[in-house]
């Protein structure tokens, strides 16, 4: 007990969705419980749903089941918070888009092409000094894209966090009751 | 301005909030926002209401008339507001509400909030904010409360409406009240004060993330019961929860069904009478050894509405090293926080005790009830060898764990304890009896200095509520009672009888004693110098005396224990003012017993030289030994405290 500070080296990878209320101030409060509880995350998403009055939070960090149990209890403590869920690997589907700049010109255009071609990711800009490749995928697949664009020399990147769904037809905000009021 | 983003999450202040409040009900009476807080209160029955007026505040301000239906008192300072509104709300049980205003009067109130939130006081607190358009551009006293507070606070509220006041309200206060109490921030915004809306009352809550667990469920209780009846080494470790619960029948029962012994947290002495056997006083830090020994060697810890708080466990490892848990508690994050539970119960105490002890006595028909002779004999040579108690100082002044207990045998039984942050804290704790409920108001987990005098002033408000009122003392220490001491004027002129003990060692005690054990005797900024033990030292600054009669309070000094009790007695006839005794107490008093910081509670120190706890280890497989520096801390400071006493 007491594993503080939460988030160590070799931890495991956990998602979790966190259903809020959409309402001003809400990712602040989330945001703000991570950093106090020493829960140190690899990346966080938030996106409007299917429902105008709830915000969808995804949040990928490298943690013990311990510390874990302990965050989602105290994400449940925070009223904007209606829902949380680990999405475990089997039961759900997570993808990632990532934007890469990488350094190309009419000598190795070509074989970065060719990379872009293999991972069936698109290109979304060209210059006689790079191309930017935009990419979707799992984790993995964007490690190994990121790992062959190296080389070329990535020279900006950004990924939008992962973001996850279960499989199968039930949605995650189906038992959560509304919130009348969207502005407080 | 850019187009709002589709979300309203990432933002502090709505993007769609509305100056003419097109969306009004059809019904309701016309007012404006200012009025509709002000009926609000009346309306959720408040009686009293803490405060200091400013800028931002001040349309609700001048919502209040002489028809209003609760007491208005003023502090002089925000923090002291907040304190009192603290104090009244843990000796009633009522809900605390403050009123200040926007900035510094919000920042202010930062301190009393994050104490509510540590001890679970439900507190309402009101800010005044600069008008909408002006949030968001530095304006003047301008800060943002809600988000300095996001850490502290059980929840908050920005109010750009006026209509949205009536139910913000409603929320805030039923929030700060239900599940595990808190503090609730309502940050009304001067737009929301002066805008028109139309008032109906009740209001629909709309809080569809806060759903409290308030009974168990499933087979725990049985669980529960099944383990109460299996162990043969029982402990009730009992804490602020159960006070908050009111649930002292509970509890008693709970003592009276297992037989088992109980220990009690600061927040909750008192939540069973000192004087029943059972009791074994405070755990932790500067618990007994009895309470302590308890712990370390029980078989089941039944922890109730408490929190394994770092001062009650020291070194987690080594706490209770052999004990299952039993843990309930209202709060769900606390249950395998710091301490694994074995059977863990979600839930109010008093409804989870109600409930389990029928589970209990059926248990207890099937498989019968274990025997505690032996284990009650072991606990009963602790109480015997080790009890509460202090040696006289050595050069003859006066001892300040004797001056404790003097106005503890002297006070009404019916007396509500109040103390600041310190050692007096804590010998209040070890020798005042407590015999009622609700009769203990301290600082216990943020440990603010400065909280006495304020809290004292919202007890002997509160009290005054009551068909009889309780008389109040307030134990304080001079460094702590500095820190709020302006609150005199509050009291003074309230004319409320409360009854202030200074133990003045003319030093921050605490922090000496930790300098003396840990720092090498190296006093740091910790002389106050504000009056000698004897009375050739002269008076310091301040004059103790002096000030309390330029706030219009009695004022009294004693150094001799004949002195001493001249002043009590005065003190105890007073009823119209309040009264203060100086009482100039030996600098180098240290409470006893104690486990340093992070040391396990076996190294418990009764006194200097003498640690009852070590190398006894509880019967049962032991875990393996490790790397002690807390053992070695311990023996560091006893024998810091002894060559002190030489």
């Amino acid at each position: 007990m007491a594993n503080y500070p939460a988030s160590k080296p070799g931890s495991e990878r956990h998602t979790l969705s966190v259903l809020v209320e959409n309402r001003p101030g809400v990712l602040a409060r989330v945001a703000g419980l991570f950093a106090r509880r020493a829960f140190n995350i690899n990346s966080l998403s938030v996106s409007s749903t299917e429902r105008d009055d709830i915000s969808r939070i995804t949040v990928t960090a490298d943690v013990e089941a311990v510390p874990l149990e302990q965050i989602i209890k105290q994400l449940n403590k925070l009223l904007h918070v209606l829902k949380i869920v680990e999405l475990k690997g089997d039961e759900a589907v997570e993808r990632e888009l990532v934007m890469i700049k990488v350094k190309a010109n009419e000598r190795n255009r070509s074989d970065v092409l060719e990379i872009v071609q293999l991972f069936r990711v698109r290109v979304v800009d060209v210059h006689p000094e790079s191309l930017t490749i935009e990419a979707t995928g799992a984790e993995g697949k964007l490690e190994a894209l990121l790992r062959l664009l190296r080389p070329f020399g990535i020279i900006e990147l950004v990924r939008s966090g992962a973001v996850a769904v279960t499989r199968g037809p039930r949605a995650l905000s189906e038992k959560v009751l509304g919130s009348q009021i969207t502005d407080r | 301005m850019s187009l709002p983003t589709p979300l309203q999450a990432f933002s502090s202040v709505p993007k769609n909030w509305d100056h003419d409040d097109k969306a009004v009900p059809a019904q309701g009476e016309p007012m404006t926002g200012a009025q509709a807080l002000i009926r609000s209160l009346e309306d959720l029955g408040v009686t009293q209401v803490f405060g200091v007026p400013g800028g931002a505040i001040l349309p609700a301000y001048d919502a209040i008339d002489e028809q209003v239906r609760f007491n208005f008192t003023l502090t002089r300072h925000e923090q002291a507001a907040g304190h009192a509104a603290e104090g009244y709300a843990v000796s009633t049980g009522k809900v605390g509400v403050c009123l200040v205003t926007s900035g510094p009067g919000a920042t202010n109130m930062v301190t009393p909030i994050a104490d509510a939130m540590m001890d679970s006081v439900p507190l309402v607190v009101v800010t005044g904010q600069v008008g909408v358009d002006s949030i968001g551009t530095d304006a003047f006293q301008e800060a943002d409360i809600v988000g300095i507070t996001y850490p502290v606070a059980k929840h908050s509220y920005l109010v750009t409406k006026a209509q949205d006041i009536p139910r913000v309200m409603t929320e805030a206060y039923h929030i700060a009240r239900s599940g595990r109490p808190g503090p609730v921030v309502v940050d009304l915004s001067k737009t929301a004060q002066n805008g028109k809306m139309l008032y109906s009352w009740p209001q629909e809550m709309i809080l569809p993330g806060y759903n409290p667990v308030t009974r168990a469920h499933g087979h725990v209780l049985d669980d529960a019961a099944r383990l109460l009846v299996q162990s043969h080494r029982p402990v009730l470790y009992v804490g602020g929860g159960a006070v908050r619960s009111d649930a002292r029948r509970q509890v008693q029962e709970l003592v009276r069904a297992t037989g088992a012994p109980m220990v009690t947290t600061l927040p909750a002495r008192g939540i069973v009478p000192d004087s029943d056997p059972a009791v074994l006083g405070m755990p932790g830090m500067h618990g007994t050894v009895a309470a302590n020994g308890a712990i370390q060697h029980s078989d089941l810890l039944v922890a109730v509405g408490t929190r394994f708080d770092d001062r009650v466990t020291g070194s987690l490892e080594d706490f209770a090293p052999v004990a299952r848990v039993i843990h309930i508690d209202i709060d769900p994050a606390e249950i395998g926080k710091n301490r694994q539970a074995d059977v863990p119960i979600v839930g109010d105490v008093g409804q989870v005790l109600d409930d389990l002890i029928p589970a209990l006595k059926a248990a207890q028909r099937t498989w019968g009830k274990p025997d505690l002779k032996p284990w009650w004999r072991l606990i009963d040579g602790w109480r015997h060898d080790y009890p509460t108690t202090f040696e006289p100082s050595p050069d003859g002044t006066l001892a300040p764990q004797w001056v404790v207990q003097t106005l503890s045998n002297k006070a009404d039984p019916d007396t509500i304890w109040v103390s600041g942050v310190g050692q007096h804290q804590m010998w209040a704790s070890q020798f005042i009896d407590f015999e009622r409920t609700r009769s203990w108001v301290s600082s216990c987990g943020l440990g603010t200095m400065g909280y006495g005098l304020p809290a004292a002033i919202g007890t002997a408000i509160g009290t005054r509520e009551e068909e009889d009122p309780r008389p109040v003392w307030l134990i304080d220490g001079d460094g702590s009672f500095q820190m709020t001491s302006e609150e005199l004027a509050t009291a003074g002129q309230a004319g409320l009888p409360i009854r202030i003990a200074i133990l003045n060692n003319s030093v921050y005690g605490m922090v000496r004693q930790w300098q003396t054990l840990f720092y090498g005797s190296h006093y740091s900024q910790t002389n106050l110098e504000d009056g000698g033990a004897r009375p050739t030292d002269g008076n310091g600054i301040p004059d103790f005396v002096k000030l309390a009669e330029a706030y219009g309070c009695l004022g009294l000094r004693a150094y001799t224990q004949e002195q001493a009790l001249e002043a009590i007695d005065k003190a105890n006839a007073v009823t119209d003012r309040p009264v203060l005794i100086d009482f100039r107490v030996w600098k180098d008093a240290m409470v006893w017993p104690m486990v340093p910081a992070g040391a396990s509670n076996d190294t418990i120190i009764y006194k200097p030289g003498v640690q009852p706890l070590a190398g006894i280890r509880p019967e049962q497989e032991q875990p393996e030994p490790r790397e002690q520096t807390g053992a070695d801390r311990a023996a560091m400071a006893s024998d810091a405290a002894g060559r002190m006493n030489k």
